[in-house]
């Protein structure tokens, strides 16, 4: 019998071990594929360099920086409103008959492949687009519209979770004090659960950031730095995704390096997530 | 076999045909790009490699069969009125100079460009034709396919593209150049001059296998298919039917 334990126990670590030793040798090889050629061109040139022509030898992906920060931005404006507002209405006023049947909805929501939300922008939204605001409707506005939705399950399901983690003592507190139903929200529950929203946020940010085909299929992906939200753009992901397929060479180890950039701002707004609830429990 | 993705397909097809005839070879096609395919030629690591670009300066070491040809069209919305370009006013669109459909003739509305991306052998002829040392616009519209420029050029009037005459459809319009209209004849009189050869490679002599396989794709059948599938073949239209 303990010797079946032990077994069972080893068998279970070497399966955790392996999958942790798979995300250690993707960094790594991720860093010894890229890393040599951002020394090559300069680290500097690399990341505030405006001009990305590899077939001349210019590797600078500042403009795809700042399309990924401007899309993502975009994508949270609207969905951090419209995912608040769901988690309010999920947590608190919904019948539960009707909670039912939205919660898998909205879970179904992050089953739909971003291809189909791709193709649906590219079929929909960018003509839309294209024909009322001006411009070629492959753009970052398009982008944004379609990632707010995609972020939408993150940003419910996790803040959902914070807030029903709330003690029933907060709700009933505030309650028994003569506040009304909307002031015990708004005044006591958001701000109780707050570190589990922000939390919620910074992994739809995250989740935005690293989005690829829809945004391949949506973004139009010009190199030039955007000037507007109707500009076409190219983020981080999507200089990899689309043109992987050549590369060689220089070329390829830029696009790996392209990958660094990206993992470094991942680690960091995932690290900022993992911190901010942890500090949920303390309140 | 491996090599350029534009003739992978095509091969593929070829590939399938001839394993029909010959059940007992099995023939593995591979995409790579066409500098993969010259590598992959050399080193031996494949039989045969796949170009869809003539060979460089010190790349002659290789010898090449030509195994068909395959001309890029520019391709407007069918709503565009313009019919005609020189190939130093696609130049000009393309590199940003002209910005603006006026300046050719059509209505008061900027252009939107839309180009394949960086190493893609389409591009790579496309620069070299009609480009020459200018330099595409930073501002054109990516897409990584000949189908998604063709997507993208059939729902937005106001934009220019480039696909593989083959693939162009009645969704858009193929323009013509200096007042040739590509086609199958105006490409095999030499009129047409944005036409670029799918080659087959090899390192030394090919393999006995190889060589069949080659004899096979030049065979009147074999390049019957290739001209149904868009590209244009190397015997004269006649010889096809």
């Amino acid at each position: 019998m303990d010797i079946k334990e032990k077994l069972i126990e080893k068998t279970l670590l070497v399966i955790a071990l392996s999958s942790i030793t798979i995300l250690a040798l993707i960094t790594f090889f991720i860093f010894e594929e890229g890393l040599p050629l951002i020394w090559k061109v300069g680290p500097r040139a690399f990341i505030l360099g405006n001009r990305w022509v590899p077939s001349q030898g210019s590797f600078g992906i500042f403009p795809m920086i700042v399309s990924s920060f401007w899309v993502t931005f975009g994508a949270l404006l609207l969905g951090i409103p419209l995912g608040l507002a769901c988690t309010i209405f999920l947590c608190e006023l919904t019948p539960p008959s009707i909670g039912l049947f939205l919660r898998p909805a909205i879970h179904l929501l992050a089953a739909i492949p971003s291809v189909i939300y791709g193709f649906w922008g590219l079929v929909v939204l960018v003509p839309l687009v294209r024909n009322y605001l001006g411009g070629p409707g492959l753009s970052i506005l398009s982008g944004s519209i379609i990632l707010g939705f995609m972020i939408l399950p993150t940003i419910i399901s996790i803040s959902e979770d914070s807030i029903k983690a709330l003690p029933k003592t907060y709700k009933e507190g505030a309650l028994a004090l003569g506040a009304t139903h909307w002031q015990t929200i708004w005044r006591v529950m958001i701000p109780a659960a707050r570190s589990g929203i922000v939390a919620s946020i910074i992994l739809g940010m995250g989740r935005a950031i690293g989005e690829t085909m829809a945004m391949i299929m949506i973004l139009g992906n010009a190199v030039k730095m955007p000037s507007s939200f109707l500009d076409s753009a190219r983020t981080l992901t999507t200089n990899i995704g689309i043109e992987m397929g050549y590369a060689s060479g220089d070329h390829r180890h830029a696009l790996f390096a392209t990958a660094i950039v990206l993992f470094i701002i991942i680690m960091i707004l995932n690290s900022a997530a993992i911190l901010l609830s942890r500090r949920r429990g303390g309140g | 076999m491996a090599g350029s993705t534009s003739v992978e397909p095509f091969a593929g097809v070829l590939a399938e045909e001839y394993m029909k005839l010959h059940p007992e070879v099995q023939i593995y096609v591979q995409g790579g790009g066409s500098t993969a395919g010259v590598e992959a030629a050399r080193s031996h690591a494949a039989n045969i490699g796949m170009s869809s670009r003539s060979l460089l300066p010190n790349e002659k070491d290789l010898s090449a069969v030509t195994i068909a040809k395959d001309a890029i069209a520019v391709i407007v919305h069918p709503s565009n009125p313009i019919r005609n370009l020189s190939l130093i006013q696609v130049g000009e669109v393309f590199s940003g100079k002209v910005k603006n459909w006026n300046e050719l003739g059509g209505p008061d509305h900027p252009i939107f460009l839309v180009t394949r991306e960086e190493g893609s052998g389409t591009r790579e002829a496309f620069q070299k034709f009609v480009m020459e040392k200018e330099e595409i616009s930073l501002a054109a519209l990516v897409q990584d396919s000949n189908g998604a420029i063709r997507q993208v050029v059939s729902s937005d009037p106001n934009t220019i593209g480039y696909i593989s005459l083959g693939l162009v459809n009645d969704k858009i319009k193929a323009v013509e150049i200096s007042g040739v209209e590509p086609s199958v004849s105006n490409i095999e009189n030499g009129s047409y001059t944005l036409v670029r050869p799918f080659l087959f490679l090899f390192s030394g002599e090919p393999t006995r296998e190889a060589k069949t396989f080659v004899d096979f794709v030049l065979s009147p059948p074999a390049q019957r298919i290739l001209s149904k599938e868009g590209l244009v073949s190397i015997l004269p239209t006649t010889a096809l039917n």
